[in-house]
């Protein structure tokens, strides 16, 4: 049978698939369901199912986490379809279901913003397949043939006898057609429900308090966990003394699981106070020593390191810098950052003999069947995913690491459910980090200002290799050098190189991951060579990105006409502007600044644009576009986790400062789908934030940030 | 102890200084308000007390005694909602929606003081954090409700 991997959360041979074309995201097969029988409701695939009472089921196979997919996917199928938007229920498909079905849902993860670029074709054809069906069984019904039949709203009409049958009516008939072998689909031009700015079905729920996050899951005789892994990276418990706490009120057990200590207790508040007096002696080896600075000096000894691997090699770079008319150079840094989901890490487990039920909020609920199979050491088919909303995913919640623990305790439990929740405090101690990059450029002009060359060189850990153990192609990590080796510009010779830097601070994906920081880097550099080439920014990007990235230009034209790019601004206000491909997609940005005497950087306006090729809903797409405004801000004027002693020394929100409503600026949305390819959207809107605001900066007050936060620079958000 | 939460009296037997956000999770089975940080600095477990937003999660429950608690599932009278939460779904305002049973209550809180509150009220009054950047919504559908001159 189906057998999933405990990283990935994907069958082996889609794991395999997944690491020949990792750049290029994988196209999934498309696998054929069961028909469904007549005893049941009526079935037309995996993923659509039609009541009698007209009801037409969607299901949604991957998480919500606010990103708006578990409506849009289903809308791409609800389209095709000739659906009734109302009388659609969307469903969550399940993980033992994917499992059982042979993955008739496919990937099932919600991660790379590629929750709709990914699967709408598949989903398009099941709902083309099934309106085909419908109006095979209305034909057949009618003794007419099929091409006289048409599909609109939830109908099969035949003109000529003026008939009609509602697919409520048809379904049970329909699920026995045979399903076509090749459909259709629709031109973009004839979608009715795609590309309308509809409302997400979630929201009633959550704005009543009904909807279920992870951490709400409740099942009768249920304990609490709180637990506390050792501070310092790769620590382990060498003693444990519970004594203080064993006899405590609601104090059920405490558990020394080897690598963390959890107490089990009747309510979670209780379990929390406890483990505070836990008295817990940690095993920490060498692990103490490591520090931020530590960790500067081994990137620092990576960007002189003699094998790197190289990402990009076009022309003779070294030879074109050392004829060039005019050489710029500058060394960028960007920090370790935290997820700091408003949700923290949850797992409620509970283990019946060989069976297993886990309820947790999680981007990739394979993963967690798979995870949770081989931790309580169960078949992959006893175990049972609950799908449960999530309070915010981020890329943190994709690796297993907190339903490991989650089994764990439920192992050690057996018989009882238990609920392990984290502290913010370990939520933020234990993540899995954003990487800290450091990345030195050197770009060589001539008179006019074309790039002739232009050196980039990475010295960074690689998430793929350390969190995903995957074989880097070349020794390169994708992620380190996104947006450098397929950086769009125009230039002869080009070199990217690449120093892996892994330390014991463990990293993985963060919202927008390395398009979170490459961008940032490289399009404040392209800012310094048009400094110093002594251009407009907009007309030096224009020059130099050519004739060779046509959607790159588009977004960035586009985005500067909405911010009247060139026009008056008031006094003392600044622009900057920066663009970049990211998730498929395309983005440009544009900040207005002021920067008072005291460092205070009055954001006097973002104006944000992207081309994901197709809008499927453009509310949502602005939605999208302002958190990501959001979330970056956060990072770039107070985010930094700094590393001392082995462990972070951040703790909480009042040292891990987030953005608040009195701080957000005007942000304007740009949507400018320009059709032909289908892109990302929750994660690439954050790439050209940055550079557009430090360009934006360095243009008000000549200062050139060159690290962020920009907190460490003197600079404060002004409100 | 007694509680009263959402209109209902509840009778619990907990610690008098258990947090009043555990009392309602884990022993009443009250789920709206969420854990977020534990030290007041977020406002996910945000609650009414009296009318009055208040952290839960560093509010001892032995002092919520005697005060009406309201909390996300209570804003809804019977069926009808509370027009900021009408506004909520009108702006579509939620993202991830973990933090937003607290912001709702804290503005339903605002209006109830100001019904025509300016963006400095707003900014003074909505202090809770949204990871998922929703902040520009949460101010549209606050002066909507406002406009609407809806008692909140």
């Amino acid at each position: 049978m189906t057998h999933l991997d405990t990283t990935t959360g994907l069958a082996r041979r889609d794991f395999l698939k997944v690491s020949a074309t990792t750049a290029a995201g994988m196209s999934l097969g498309f696998f054929w369901p069961t028909q469904g029988s007549a005893a049941e409701t009526p079935k037309l695939n995996a993923w659509i199912e039609i009541q009698p009472d007209e009801t037409v089921i969607i299901r949604y196979a991957r998480a919500e986490m606010g990103q708006g997919s578990r409506t849009s996917a289903p809308m791409l199928v609800a389209d095709e379809l000739e659906a009734d938007w109302k009388k659609v229920r969307i469903e969550y498909a399940t993980a033992h279901e994917n499992l059982r079905t042979k993955r008739a849902y496919g990937d099932m993860a919600a991660v790379g913003s590629r929750t709709i670029r990914n699967s709408q074709e598949y989903l398009r054809k099941a709902g083309a397949t099934a309106r085909e069906m419908l109006i095979a069984a209305a034909a057949a019904e009618w003794g007419v043939p099929a091409s006289e039949c048409t599909a609109a709203l939830g109908k099969v009409h035949h003109a000529a006898s003026k008939r009609s049958l509602s697919y409520g009516k048809l379904a049970a008939a329909a699920a026995k057609m045979e399903a076509p072998k090749e459909v259709k689909l629709k031109d973009p031009k004839d979608w009715k429900i795609i590309g309308k700015p509809l409302p997400r079905v979630d929201i009633p729920d959550i704005v009543t308090g009904k909807i279920r996050y992870g951490i709400d899951a409740q099942v009768p005789g249920m304990l609490y966990a709180a637990v506390a892994a050792c501070p310092v990276f790769n620590g382990k418990v060498k003693t444990m003394d519970a004594s203080k706490v064993e006899n405590r009120r609601g104090i059920v057990k405490v558990l020394n699981l080897g690598e963390f200590v959890a107490v089990v207790a009747n309510n979670w508040w209780r379990a929390k106070e406890a483990l505070r007096e836990v008295a817990i002696d940690w095993e920490t080896g060498d692990n103490g020593q490591l520090s931020s600075a530590a960790i500067m000096n081994s990137f620092k000894a990576g960007m002189g390191q003699a094998e790197l691997a190289v990402a990009r090699d076009d022309g003779n770079t070294a030879q074109a810098l050392g004829t060039a008319a005019k050489v710029v150079e500058a060394e960028y840094f960007t920090p370790y950052l935290a997820h700091a989901t408003m949700e923290p890490m949850v797992c409620t487990a509970w283990l019946q003999g060989d069976k297993l039920d886990v309820w947790t909020s999680t981007q990739n609920p394979e993963a967690t069947l798979a995870v949770s199979a081989a931790t309580a050491g169960v078949a992959q088919d006893k175990v049972t995913v609950h799908p449960m909303q999530l309070g915010g995913g981020l890329g943190r919640k994709s690796p297993q690491d907190f339903t490991r623990q989650g089994v764990m305790i439920a192992k050690a439990m057996a018989g009882t459910p238990v609920k392990m929740v984290w502290s913010r405090e370990e939520d933020i101690q234990h993540d899995l980090y954003r990487p800290a990059s450091l990345v030195r450029f050197k770009g060589g002009m001539d008179n006019d200002g074309k790039v002739q060359a232009l050196h980039i060189r990475v010295s960074a850990p690689s998430i793929l290799a350390t969190l995903l153990r995957l074989p880097l192609p070349k020794g390169v990590d994708g992620q380190a050098v996104a947006s450098f080796n397929d950086h769009p510009y125009d230039i002869p010779n080009s070199l990217v190189d690449y120093a892996q830097r892994n330390t014991n601070v463990p990293v993985g994906f963060w919202r927008t991951v390395g398009h979170s920081q490459n961008p940032y880097m490289r399009e404040c550099f392209i800012d310094e060579m048009a400094l110093a080439a002594g251009k407009d920014p907009l007309a030096f990007r224009l020059a130099n990105l050519g004739q060779k990235s046509p959607r790159d230009v588009a977004i960035l034209q586009a985005v500067a006409k909405a911010a009247d790019w060139g026009g008056p601004l008031p006094k003392g206000v600044f622009r900057g502007i920066a663009e970049t491909e990211g998730y498929g997609s395309y983005t440009a940005c544009v900040c207005e600044v002021s920067v008072s005497d005291k460092g205070e950087v009055k954001i006097h306006r973002v104006v944000i644009g992207i081309d994901p090729g197709y809008a499927v809903n453009p509310d949502n797409i602005d939605a999208q576009l302002q958190g990501s405004v959001v979330h970056g801000l956060s990072a770039i004027f107070w985010g930094e986790m700094t590393v001392k002693d082995g462990r972070i020394e951040q703790s909480n929100f009042h040292d891990y400062r987030l953005m608040r409503l009195n701080e957000m600026p005007v942000v304007k949305t740009v949507i400018a789908p320009t059709g032909g390819f289908w892109g990302g959207v929750g994660e690439p809107t954050q790439a050209p934030l940055a550079p557009a605001l430090c360009n934006a900066i360095a243009a008000a007050s000549g200062k050139r940030v060159r690290s962020l936060p920009l907190k460490n620079h003197g600079l404060s958000l002004k409100a | 102890m007694k509680l009263d939460v959402n209109r209902q009296v509840r009778e619990l037997d907990v610690e008098p200084d258990m947090p009043l956000l555990w009392a309602l999770r884990d022993e009443l089975d009250v789920k709206g308000p969420k854990f977020g940080c534990g030290v007041a600095q977020c406002g996910a477990c945000t609650v009414l007390l009296n009318g009055e937003p208040v952290r839960s999660c560093s509010y001892p429950v032995s002092a919520a005694q005697g005060q009406k608690v309201v909390t996300i599932e209570g804003l809804a009278q019977k069926d009808k909602l509370h027009p900021v939460q009408q506004a909520w779904i009108d702006h579509q305002v939620p993202q991830c929606g973990y933090c937003q049973g607290g912001q709702i209550l804290v503005a339903v809180a605002l209006l109830k003081k100001k019904p025509k509150p300016t963006d400095q009220d707003i900014d003074a009054a909505m202090g809770n954090i949204c990871r998922c950047g929703t902040y520009a919504r949460i101010r549209t559908a606050i002066h909507a409700v406002a406009k609407k001159g809806v008692r909140a």
